[in-house]
């Protein structure tokens, strides 16, 4: 076996009340493709800032071959090697791919001015080395996605990286590009760098990994050899319990419906859809990423303008135009990503839950203080969030109990259509199944719920119907009772892909 | 509560929550801004000839209402994140308005309300335009400061308009119960904006637009509406300033809060108030102002040249904003805050 290159610890790092990595161990040989896997949440992401320089673990011990080192800023891991490609990438894209590659390092001519020339072919050879045909005189910003990719790496190549960690370096690549990328790893690979390798594409860890490492709610799991298990080892590895016991959902009398959509649509190839959800019912929209569900969810909420089509909610019809529609016609929106488009990271929990609710608190526009208090109070008791948590900053909190904050603030309000959209993402197994009970909760209390949801067996686990979207449309219903993962990624992914991916196994 | 059991020990906290800088933070966030105007009180007070006595009071409050009243407005605007660079411009139009119809007879109660509206209307410019058009609001207000300034000029036609018939003169410098008027109204402005600001619903929309416009917009507020509405209110309280400096000099004049808008600026940043929107305090502002004022006077009193006066400013201002940076960020070991 090659020799240990790269080793952690008991690495821990603790962000406000949230462990987000506990005395974890991990090590990298040369020459090796080191699967790093585990949930949103699981501290893979926090490990990889680590060894990226970008934050400081509060104990444990880097050991790079055999020696210890310290790595207190992004400098100091290039210096150490270490190489990160990001899912947003570290580059400039207002300047050209050779500007890029020389970024920091730009050669001159012996006037002291910039040496064009040296520059472009300069970066000629570094894209030759990982074998990427690109005009390194095109502005970055015009190049897809993953071509920007390969120019980073190309980077990290010049820098003689010798540890080159990918964070879902495929997420937004097209097949062709990701097939590209495989050669590249494996060249690399052949070359003796290490490679961590972040995915949540069970398929793509088989075909490159060596080995397998699982991180569970901050903590390790475990490292395998691929060749001893199989994926279903590593997903029992990474929920580490059985599924069914984390999905709650009951069955609830259904009655009318209370969300109509029809013809909806962007006019951008998104819609129409049209589809309806009834009160105690919890329907899913389900897709891969890119098929129109935020899109619908939004339109529906009023937080983009649909082109067409029209929305009812209990036979009222409304024209969703500005997210005040949706608020005043009884919708709640949880969306997609909670830090950007949900909260008031600086302001306190009271002040994030009470924020759409104080019209119903308000004298003239004059706050009742005491009322909202006891208002906010009920609802975080509700939710099990902690009371002393109500003048603390919503930053301080955990992803899941921001997320229950989030859950709040519209529950405050008596609405009768809820959308979540992703609600689960980034939040830890406990808060996950906590905020399932919520959803099963409303349902029984007879709410319409629409989910927006990537992650497959909490779709099926937890809805009453699955919506399966591809581009733009709706192009399956299933009932979840049935359903299976299979089932909807044959929808979503359309019959000839699915057939695709068969024979890739 | 457990926040001040935390202070009150001042041993390191056992819940991870609350870190010792953070409680810290806490308290400076609260009184912090006080302890530095007592302490430079006290300095003043004991250097500065003069500087301990009633009419010097008086003499410091009548001089920094004017720069009070900009900032209270001013203070609207920031914590939307936005910025106002024409409340200076505005004092000067506002000013010609109201000489201009008070010397055409107008009843000064109205003279008064003409000009507070022209600042307003001023506002309610700059306000649409950030807000509809998406425009930046430096660029817009950059705009307005200097086509207001011209509209001075034009109206004055370049020369000050001075009246000693002017009737609404006692605003200046008349007293109510003793105290100056102009300190009477700034008092009023500030009880006005710290209810609207703590105890309205608007005050809580207006922290919201502040610390998240597209999130504030998801949760059902009306951002646009908002974003106008914070110009339209800097706007007025300029066009308020603006009689206060008309009457106080007993005239109109073009050139009237030149660069006014960067001490208002100043006050409010010292007061606490983050520039990045969404948090801060009115009161702070207040004190922002006072402390720049007690600075001014303190120095003349001691006979510190101009110059020298304007470098100690620079100084404290900067000053300031480093300690409110450091209380937040301790500790920066990493560029950006990781999250």
């Amino acid at each position: 076996m090659t020799a240990c290159l790269l080793r952690l610890e008991g690495v821990t790092k603790q962000f406000g009340a949230t462990l987000a990595l506990d005395d974890v161990q991990f090590d990298l040989r040369s020459g090796e493709v080191h699967a790093l896997m585990g949930e949103n949440g699981a501290g893979k992401s926090t490990l990889m800032k680590i060894l990226a320089g970008n934050i400081r673990r509060d104990a444990g011990r880097i050991l790079l071959d055999g020696e210890e080192i310290e790595i207190r800023s992004p400098g100091d891991a290039v210096a150490h090697g270490i190489a990160i490609i990001h899912q947003e990438l570290n580059t400039v894209p207002t300047m050209t791919v050779a500007e890029n590659l020389a970024l920091g390092r730009e050669p001159r001519t012996r006037y002291g001015v910039l040496d064009r020339r040296a520059m472009v072919a300069s970066a000629r050879a570094k894209l030759a080395r990982i074998g990427a045909e690109i005009d390194p005189r095109r502005e970055l910003g015009e190049l897809s996605v993953g071509m920007q990719q390969l120019v980073e790496i190309a980077r990290a190549v010049s820098e003689n990286a010798r540890i080159l960690v990918l964070d879902e370096p495929t997420a937004a690549l097209s097949r062709a590009e990701s097939l590209h990328l495989y050669d590249v790893i494996a060249e690399m690979r052949a070359r003796g760098v290490g490679l961590v390798y972040i995915s949540h594409r069970m398929e793509e860890v088989w075909q490159l990994a060596d080995r397998i490492t699982v991180f569970r709610d901050g903590a390790f799991v475990g490292t395998r050899d691929k060749d001893v298990i199989g994926p279903s080892d590593v997903v029992r590895m990474m929920v580490g319990r059985s599924l069914d016991a984390l999905y709650r959902h009951d069955e609830h009398v259904i009655g009318d419906a209370v969300l109509e959509v029809s013809e909806l649509t962007d006019g951008a190839g998104v819609g129409p859809v049209s589809f309806r959800v009834r009160a105690g019912e919890v329907v899913c929209l389900a897709g891969l990423i890119g098929a129109g569900r935020t899109e619908v969810a939004r339109m529906i909420f009023g937080a983009d303008k649909p082109r067409g089509g029209s929305v009812r909610v209990n036979r009222t019809v409304m024209r969703p135009s500005s997210p005040r529609d949706g608020v005043a016609a009884g919708i709640a929106m949880v969306p997609e990503s909670r830090k950007e488009q949900a909260l008031f990271l600086d302001h306190t929990v009271e002040e994030n839950v009470s924020i759409s609710a104080l019209g119903d608190h308000a004298v003239g526009g004059v706050l009742k203080r005491r009322e909202i208090r006891a208002a906010v109070k009920d609802q975080l008791h509700t939710l099990r969030l902690r009371l002393d948590a109500l003048h603390l900053p919503v930053r301080a909190l955990s992803g899941g109990n921001q997320q229950k904050a989030t859950l709040a603030r519209w529950l405050m309000r008596d609405c009768q259509v809820l959308i979540l959209d992703e609600p689960t993402r980034g939040v830890d197994i406990g808060a996950k199944s906590e905020i399932y009970d919520i959803v099963n909760k409303l349902a029984a209390a007879g709410k319409a719920i629409l989910v927006v949801s990537s992650d497959l067996p909490e779709a099926i686990g937890i809805s009453d119907r699955i919506l399966v979207m591809r581009a733009g449309r709706i192009v399956r219903e299933l009932d979840s009772r049935h359903a299976t993962d299979e089932d909807v990624m044959f929808h979503a992914t359309g019959t000839a892909a699915h057939n695709q991916e068969m024979n890739h196994d | 509560m457990t926040d001040h059991n935390l202070l009150a020990d001042g041993a390191p906290v056992s819940r991870p929550v609350r870190q010792r800088s953070f409680d810290v933070a806490y308290w400076w966030d609260r009184v912090g801004i006080l302890v530095v105007l007592a302490a430079l009180v006290a300095l003043m007070a004991v250097i500065a000839p003069n500087f301990a006595t009633v009419d010097n009071l008086f003499n410091i409050a009548r001089s920094i209402s004017i720069n009070a009243i900009l900032a209270a407005g001013l203070t609207f605007v920031i914590l939307t994140s936005g910025i106002d660079l024409s409340v200076g411009s505005i004092v000067a139009v506002s000013g010609v308005v109201g000489v201009m119809t008070a010397l055409a007879g107008v009843p000064s109660p109205l003279a008064v309300l003409l000009a507070v509206l022209a600042g307003a209307v001023a506002g309610l410019v700059n306000g649409l335009l950030t807000a509809f058009l998406s425009l930046a609001a430096f660029i817009v207000t950059l705009g307005t400061m200097t086509f207001l300034r011209g509209l001075a000029y034009t109206l004055t036609e370049g020369r000050p308009i001075v009246s000693n018939q002017l009737n609404f003169r006692d605003i200046g410098n008349g007293y109510i119960a003793g105290i100056p008027a102009p300190v009477v109204v700034m008092v009023i402005v500030y009880i006005a904006s710290w209810f609207i600001l703590e105890r309205t619903r608007y005050g809580r929309h207006v922290y919201a637009v502040g610390g998240n416009a597209e999130a504030a917009r998801l949760a059902g507020i009306n951002v646009r509406l908002v974003t106008t509405s914070v110009y339209v209110l800097a706007g007025a309280c300029a066009g308020l300033a603006g009689v206060i400096f008309a009457a106080r000099v007993v005239s109109a004049q073009p050139t009237a809060g030149t660069g006014y808008e960067l001490d208002a600026i100043a006050a409010v940043v010292l007061g606490g108030t983050s520039l990045a929107g969404g948090r801060g305090r009115i009161y702070g502002t207040l004190v922002g102002s006072i402390i720049l004022g007690v600075l001014t006077t303190g120095l003349i009193l001691m006979n510190v040249q101009f110059f020298t006066q304007l470098l100690i400013k620079g100084v404290v201002i900067v000053l300031a904003v480093a300690i409110d940076s450091l209380k937040r960020h301790p500790i920066r070991l990493t560029h950006r805050p990781s999250s």
